[in-house]
């Protein structure tokens, strides 16, 4: 039985959560999420995920949302298989996890106050706020900073492996180099460019991003 | 002593870390972290946290900072100790994960602002921005509503007993209930019930002794 994904390819967490499956040969079946036409605020679908967001995945009656509780979920099920997404010790466990709440609370919030007022309010016809990009651009090279130092000791966020710490920051990468035209950031700092571009040529996230196509 | 916690009394991250070690009854030494004379800011302490937080652990050589990754560690490596604050059943852990998420994601961006304008520029001595309490309010409202349906089908957020999807909430929970923010909780009354059951629990009020009266 394939595990049923709710999203769009090309929304962000949806594509955090499939490249976690494609690392681990899951198969899946998308299930485009009309967010244009608000598919994802009808009752039907607030019946899944009650904050009306995608993704949300269905693994037989199963159900789970939260793009990175699905990923923890699925890096714990697949323990035994390469890559070890969750690290193989208690104490790599604590560090991927670590970064990830780092993504999640330092990176992400950035990046997605940029993606909304340089992208989203423009295209719904509003004005964006410059002030606040600016600032949020400040903010995510102060984080970049952090990620250059942290890089300079380990190939990875966590340490030596390739974990979810790294695989949670593809997609909000991706945005900044392409659709927010902010690739600076990443290019003018060495440790951080090599990661972005080690871990944007695995397998599974080109395979997202022919899916995107 | 093996383990350390590095922070401030009184700050909503410290406080959250704290309570797991005390919910885990283990033997810790709280190190205050000085920042009037901008300690959080030195070489030493950037060393913990690089971005010059609270808090930071230390378990032997592990070193951890983001008060979620180190519940997180406490709760799983010490599970035999203290009161269980996470459930082992994979199916369980994953539903307790997505609520962890939602607490990070949803919950803490709304009532960390509101816990802000309401509870700490007071003391401070700035004033309250009304439009922002507005705002915040009304996000924290909606994720509210969501609360109070899931708590008619689920005794605590993330299952049948108290978990780490709880306790995260306790410090923003504790300071908006000294606000008129107190009443969007007692407004739904299985949320209202779910706070002054987890306020109440012996670990958090061991926590709460601490604040200056």
């Amino acid at each position: 039985m394939v595990v049923k994904v709710y999203g769009s390819i090309r929304a962000a967490c949806p594509q955090r959560v499939l490249a976690c499956l494609l690392e681990f040969g899951v198969d899946f079946e998308l299930i485009n999420v009309d967010l244009d036409s608000n598919e994802h605020k009808q009752p039907e679908f607030l019946q899944k995920q009650p904050f009306g967001q995608v993704p949300v995945i269905e693994d037989g009656d199963f159900r789970l949302f939260e793009s990175r509780a699905i990923m923890r979920y699925y890096a714990r099920k697949y323990a035994d298989r390469n890559p070890k997404l969750y690290g193989t010790t208690l104490d790599e466990k604590a560090l991927v996890d670590q970064w990830l709440e780092v993504e999640a609370h330092h990176f992400n919030d950035m990046v997605y106050t940029i993606v909304l007022q340089k992208l989203v309010i423009p295209k719904m016809g509003g004005k964006p706020d410059l002030a606040l990009v600016q600032n949020c651009e400040k903010k995510l090279e102060k984080v970049f900073d952090i990620y250059e130092q942290q890089l300079s000791k380990n190939r990875y966020l966590a340490g030596d492996c390739f974990t979810l710490a790294d695989l949670s920051h593809l997609p909000g990468i991706r945005y900044l180099i392409n659709e927010a035209e902010l690739g600076h950031m990443v290019k003018e700092k060495k440790n951080v460019n090599s990661w972005w571009c080690d871990i944007s040529n695995r397998v599974a996230w080109k395979k997202v991003m022919q899916l995107m196509e | 002593m093996a383990l350390k916690l590095h922070g401030l009394v009184g700050s909503n991250a410290t406080f959250r870390s704290m309570v797991a070690l005390i919910e885990k009854d283990l033997d810790f030494e709280f190190v205050p972290v000085d920042f009037a004379s901008r300690e959080h800011k030195t070489p030493q302490f950037l060393a913990r946290n690089p971005f010059g937080q609270v808090p930071a652990f230390e378990d032997g050589d592990l070193k951890l900072f983001e008060s979620r990754a180190i519940t997180k560690y406490v709760a799983e490596v010490y599970a035999n100790k203290g009161t269980n604050l996470t459930f082992s059943d994979p199916k369980k852990l994953a539903i307790q994960t997505v609520w962890m998420e939602v607490e990070g994601q949803k919950f803490d961006p709304a009532s960390a602002k509101l816990v802000w304008e309401l509870a700490l520029k007071p003391i401070f001595g700035q004033k309250t921005d009304d439009a922002v309490v507005a705002e915040f309010e009304g996000k924290l409202a909606q994720v509210l509503d969501v609360y109070e349906n899931r708590l008619t089908e689920s005794k605590y957020l993330g299952g049948d007993i108290f978990t780490l999807a709880d306790l995260h909430h306790l410090p923003n929970i504790h300071y908006l209930m000294g606000t008129k923010v107190k009443s969007l909780f007692h407004a739904r009354p299985h949320v209202g019930a779910w706070c002054d059951d987890i306020l109440s629990r012996p670990a958090w009020l061991k926590v709460v002794d601490l604040l200056p009266k």
